[in-house]
């Protein structure tokens, strides 16, 4: 008992410490686990309100598995088992008695692919808000409201009645973070957003994620080392152990991140000689 | 070891063997698919060569049978019978199948879901008689009385397992992103099964539907003892009732030509039904996929 409460020191760097720093989503020493296999290991990361956390590493590092706990989309995947802490607003979220469907409310996510409904791209944006089961005048004045944020209103809103499936694979994705934010959340959780589209896409969601960091707290997943550097305020950077688990290497201000590591081989794997 | 026939362009040797080998097999797949579709052409030819002059007998559409020995009468009866056991079948069996398969589809990746499959599995295999018993002893025996009702429930349990797979199968295809984003957006899970999966899945639902609902307006044996046949024309689902597939088979068995002709025009008539109705559900899907 006493080895695990030495264990049990904080592994976040000291300036997330701050008395006046607010950390919206706070997670301690997840481990996690797909049936026998250890994905996580005692992975922790403390993410600052309205400011853009990058998770990056090579490839089946744990990245997109942590993300998911956030909002415990895990559930879905059956087998799974997580251990250790994850506070929203010092609520723990990975508790049994967490109401998950409040939790995903609070904790939107945006996906690696777009994966709008085959409905319209105003029932798409109001699909929320109509389970929360919000007046016809809220919901109109949500959708465009959400719409205008992603900037898709001037593209869009003289066909809201016509099939989301139309629009560009760039103009999905920001429908699908118009989808997301209608529901009002504190954090939007993103997958490699913008992995499938084309660069000048991808500048769209990276602009409009300036604007958003403003009222959100967004945590994004990244294989791309250039946009982790241009969007995030924090990097973490992750790796898989000897027993292939996950682990935070190193988290930092994504400026001491890229230019000042203080792992070796965080500096590996910026540098590019490795993943 | 291949042979090449090397000609006068520098680099593009043309390979002899590869292309025979690609000639014959396109020739078996072409000869493939002969054999299987010819046999169906002539079929459908015969059908139709055979079935015309009844069908245009004055009355076929109009009139009931006429007794034996008096000339002309129709299949009104049976026309009115089939819609309405199959009518009612569908009623029974499509909403209960479409609820089983959305179960299976989206809660029963478990014991329950694979001891349903295999049950389903089951009914698909057994041979439509048995439905007929099973309408027999459940319908007909309790109520003491041949009625369409009787053939009604014995269609649904037989339309059963193709409705559940068809759904179930339709269900499976919607891809995991979509349930992921209803999810994600704080819905509850059987609202995001009931108002994106079910929606995004409907086309396939509905051509099984229709599919079953097809197959079932063939089905003979089934009806022989539940339905029974009635040669006048009756609306009554608690009467006995007549029926395409039981004029075809009673007709098709006695010796009087006219009656005989019927049995034919009654078959034509059954497979523009069947194929109506499959061209129908085709239509609708290519619809909503668009």
């Amino acid at each position: 008992m006493i080895t695990t409460a030495t264990m049990q020191t904080e592994v976040a760097p000291p300036p997330l410490r701050d008395a006046d720093v607010e950390i919206k989503l706070d997670a301690r020493h997840v481990n996690f686990w797909y049936g026998d296999f250890q994905a996580l290991h005692d992975a922790s990361l403390a993410v600052q309100a309205r400011k853009i956390t990058a998770l990056i590493g090579p490839s089946g590092c744990g990245k997109t598995t942590f993300l998911r706990i956030f909002n415990r989309m895990h559930d879905l995947t059956p087998g799974t088992r997580a251990t250790g802490e994850v506070l929203l607003d010092s609520h723990n979220v990975l508790s049994p008695d967490t109401d998950v469907i409040n939790l995903r409310r609070q904790v939107g996510m945006l996906f690696q692919r777009a994966n709008p409904f085959p409905k319209s791209i105003y029932d798409n944006v109001a699909y929320g808000p109509h389970i929360l089961g919000w007046s016809k005048a809220q919901i109109d004045q949500v959708v465009e409201e959400s719409l205008k944020d992603t900037g898709l209103w001037e593209e869009v809103k003289d066909r809201l009645r016509r099939s989301a499936l139309n629009l560009s694979g760039g103009q999905q994705q920001r429908l699908c973070l118009a989808r997301a934010l209608a529901v009002r959340p504190e954090v939007i959780l993103m997958d490699e957003p913008a992995s499938a589209l084309d660069p000048i896409a991808t500048l769209r969601i990276e602009e409009l994620m300036q604007e958003l960091k403003k009222r959100y707290t967004i945590v994004i997943v990244t294989h791309n080392m250039q946009q982790a550097s241009r969007v995030s305020d924090f990097t973490a950077f992750m790796l898989m152990n000897q027993k292939r688990a996950g682990e935070v290497i190193e988290f930092s201000p994504t400026d001491d991140i890229f230019n000042r590591p203080k792992d070796s081989r965080t500096e590996d794997y910026i540098t590019g000689r490795f993943g | 070891m291949a042979l090449y026939l090397t000609g006068d362009r520098v680099g593009m040797s043309f390979p002899l063997i590869r292309t025979l080998v690609d000639r014959l097999v396109g020739g078996l797949i072409v000869l493939c698919v002969s054999v299987a579709a010819i046999p169906v052409l002539v079929l459908l030819l015969f059908v139709l060569i055979n079935g015309l002059p009844g069908m245009l007998t004055p009355g076929f559409f109009t009139d009931a049978p006429h007794p034996q020995g008096v000339p002309g009468g129709g299949v009104l009866n049976a026309i009115i019978g089939t819609l309405e056991i199959v009518g009612i079948g569908s009623l029974l069996a499509v909403p209960v199948g479409a609820l089983i398969g959305i179960f299976l589809s989206e809660y029963g990746r478990n014991q329950v879901g694979n001891t349903v499959r295999f049950i389903s599995d089951v009914f698909t295999g057994l041979p439509s008689i048995a439905f007929g018993i099973f309408g027999y002893t459940v319908v007909v025996l309790t109520t003491h009385h041949f009625s369409a009702v009787s053939a009604s429930v014995a269609l649904a349990v037989l339309m059963l397992p193709v409705i559940l797979r068809a759904t179930e199968t339709a269900l499976v295809l919607v891809p995991n992103s979509l349930r992921e984003a209803g999810l994600a957006l704080g819905a509850p899970r059987w609202r995001v099964t009931l108002e994106i999966v079910v929606p995004a899945a409907l086309g396939g639902i509905v051509t099984g539907a229709l599919l079953a609902m097809a197959r079932a307006a063939g089905e003979t044996a089934p009806l022989l003892f539940t339905a029974f046949g009635n040669d006048i024309i009756q609306t009554n689902p608690l009467q006995p009732m007549g029926a395409l597939s039981l004029t075809i088979f009673r007709n098709a068995l006695v010796p009087y030509p006219n009656l005989q002709q019927q049995a034919w025009a009654a078959a034509l008539l059954l497979v523009i039904l069947v194929a109506a109705t499959n061209i129908l559900a085709r239509i609708y899907v290519r619809r909503i996929q668009r």
